[in-house]
């Protein structure tokens, strides 16, 4: 198991090259000189130059290639044009508030979305499993930013329940240590504050949970119904086994593999940044953060923003594949 | 040898599957019993209700569709078939048990011989720690011959054999010392020379441990090796019931012949193999008449119009066959003298 996880990670290593050089060159194929997008028609040729200079643009394009590497293995992802901050530490704060709201989110849609189909197919043509399969695909074909806005109306003008926007309350601001909210609210002993960071994760984390939570459900339900026919289920009842335990032990476990690669997709989605959400509730994630570079064309923000998200996803394919293991015995390392 | 009492008595048992095209009564008033410590054979091709007999006595009746429509099971005297979950729940496994025709596929392929063992115990046995169940799942898993029992506790089914893992499942089902076993086709998906090891293993366990074993199977070689009496079911009834010696030397329904017929006779090499003309009839296809009288070379008048009874034809042997009316006989015999 051990070799197994130090392999895969070895193996990390050609895909993550492979990533910088595609990121690289794609950043490389947009038309037109960065040093002039950035400056502007009227800017210039002394300043263009200065800057491709400054930029290390006028060097060949493997050198830049070779340079950036080095800086990467540095762990140095640039500077941002807009701010001249160094990327990787301004990137943080963004990072750690979309994995607050993703996490969130995945743990409601794992939750309810694994128990609705779960109980779908334990009482298969019930009316639970129709109810359920309806708003499973009501909410696969939901559109996010019409439900975030709903969600607003409802939930935080009309009703009053939580707020509209945002990660916390601006008369009474977090000290932000770790970047997570709830852990640093925890760790401080401020439990009025967590009250209201579970308040503001509370509308977008639902918005957000919508789809994977019906794609979660569907999955399940699916992969449920095709273990409950087979013949262990059979033999744990002949056991005199309650149905309850036949269906969330015996039964869960064979139909957990395929659900699980289904919430590792839908959690590289997530933590890769949902733009939608993080816009409509004004979520200071990464997602927002990449799209405002884009916006200014940050080149150095959006390269790093871009890795960083194919990084998350390699790793929780990672995490999938070594839990398909745990869960498989017949799946051999070797 | 006098009659041993019955454990497990099945009366009238009718089981009916509610589909689109209407009620198919798949087990249609089936009587039999079950006597302590014997080995009762139930024969009878694919579809003549063999295995939903045994999973209505296990309540196992996948519902819906599937619903016992009318009878008894008496277990011990008690009807078991109208008891709540709870209560069948506690004669699963421990009071009657079941084994399974794919021993590739009956055990949970994600968890470990041990836990599956342990989990038959400590189901049924309240208070017994872990180390008690796991000290009796070592013990059974020996008692049916398996080798290392220790170590295969650790073991995965797919590290099994598919004649250890049917020994595993024989074990498991005998872990709580049920009174009753009951194995569906135990050894048709296995070799043939396992298949003798896995009956030979079963008969012994039967003398051993006096639990009584219902044997289902469309082998009649298995049935003359292993059992004591033998129950033989067509399209959803019982056709014809009675020790094995009998069945085999004497029988009576044309059923029962018919198949006899069949099994291949290493004596002569050229002959080619008897079968009996026709298929099983879809259950419920039949209204009417006697359910074999489609394909039966002594077919009659009345056996197309009424349904014949089960016959008493000796001390312990039934024939569900008009041939075997004593009026029938009769009246034969009087045609027979006048014309």
């Amino acid at each position: 198991m051990v070799n197994y996880i130090g392999r895969r990670l070895l193996q990390l290593i050609p895909v993550l090259l492979g990533m910088t050089f595609v990121v690289f060159m794609i950043i490389r194929a947009i038309p037109g000189d960065p040093a002039q997008v950035i400056l502007g028609q009227l800017a210039s040729k002394e300043a263009v130059e200065a800057l491709r200079a400054k930029l290390g643009l006028d060097n060949p394009w493997y050198i830049q290639y070779f340079e950036y590497l080095g800086g990467l293995l540095q762990g140095d992802l640039g500077e941002s044009l807009r701010t001249k901050q160094p990327v990787a530490e301004e990137v943080w704060p963004y990072l750690a508030a979309t994995f607050e709201l993703a996490f969130f989110a995945i743990l409601i849609a794992v939750i309810i979305g694994v128990n609705a189909g779960i109980i779908s197919a334990w009482f298969q043509n019930s009316w639970f499993d129709y109810t359920a399969m309806v708003l499973a695909l009501v909410g696969v074909s939901m559109p996010i930013f019409w439900l975030g806005l709903m969600e607003q109306w409802i939930f935080a003008i009309e009703l009053g329940w939580f707020p509209t926007s945002g990660r916390e309350d601006v008369r009474n601001p977090i000290s932000a240590q770790s970047g997570f909210y709830i852990l640093d609210t925890i760790m401080q002993g401020r439990f009025d504050q967590l009250g209201q960071v579970l308040r503001h994760l509370v509308l977008p984390g639902i918005a957000l949970a919508t789809i994977p939570m019906a794609i979660i459900a569907r999955m399940t339900r699916s992969s449920m119904l095709e273990v409950m026919r087979s013949d262990y289920i059979r033999t744990a009842r002949a056991k005199g086994q309650k149905m309850f335990w036949v269906v969330y032990k015996h039964a869960l476990k064979n139909a957990v593999i395929p659900v699980l690669t289904v919430i590792g997709l839908q959690m590289g989605l997530l933590l890769g940044g949902a733009i939608l959400t993080e816009t409509i509730f004004s979520w200071p994630g990464i997602g927002r953060y990449v799209y405002e570079a884009i916006q200014f064309r940050d080149y150095p923000v959006i390269q790093s923003g871009i890795l960083i998200i194919a990084f998350i996803f390699v790793m929780i394919n990672l995490i999938v594949d070594i839990l398909y293991g745990l869960i498989d015995p017949r799946i051999k390392y070797d | 040898m006098t009659k041993r009492k019955a454990v497990l008595e099945v009366k009238n048992l009718q089981t009916s599957f509610f589909t689109d095209d209407g009620v198919i009564p798949s087990v249609d008033y089936v009587d039999f019993e079950v006597r302590e410590g014997e080995i009762l054979g139930i024969v009878g091709e694919s579809g003549s209700g063999k295995s939903v007999t045994s999973l209505s006595v296990m309540g196992l009746i996948p519902s819906p569709p599937g619903k016992i429509t009318s009878g008894e099971i008496l277990y011990n005297g008690t009807d078991i078939s109208k008891y709540n979950d709870k209560k069948m729940r506690s004669i699963r496994g421990n009071e009657i048990a079941m084994i399974f025709q794919e021993p590739m596929t009956s055990l949970n392929p994600l968890f470990t011989i041990g836990s599956q063992m342990k989990e038959a115990v400590l189901l049924h046995k309240k208070g017994w720690s872990k180390k008690q169940a796991h000290a009796r799942a070592v013990e059974m898993l020996k008692l049916v011959g398996l080798p290392r029992a220790e170590e295969l506790m650790k073991d995965y089914p797919h590290q099994l054999s598919g004649g250890m893992r049917q020994r595993v499942m024989i074990a498991m089902a005998l872990v709580c010392d049920p009174k009753v076993l009951i194995a569906d086709e135990p050894t048709t998906a296995l070799d043939v020379t396992i298949q003798a090891q896995i009956l030979k293993l079963m008969k012994d366990l039967n003398t051993r441990l006096n639990t009584a074993i219902i044997l289902i199977t469309h082998d009649l070689g298995v049935v003359a090796e292993t059992c004591e009496r033998v129950v033989v079911m067509y399209a959803g009834k019982v056709v014809e019931e009675g020790p094995v010696e009998k069945i085999f030397t004497n029988p009576e329904h044309p059923y029962t012949k018919g198949l006899l017929a069949s099994v291949p006779d290493m004596r002569f090499k050229k002959q080619s193999l008897y079968s009996i003309p026709g298929n099983v009839p879809k259950p419920g296809s039949i209204k009417e008449g006697c359910r074999f009288a489609a394909r039966c070379s002594e077919v009659f008048g009345r056996c197309t119009v009424e349904s014949p009874p089960l016959y008493q034809t000796a001390a312990e042997h039934k024939t569900r066959c008009f041939l075997y009316d004593t009026e029938e006989v009769a009246n034969h015999d009087r045609a027979i003298v006048e014309s």
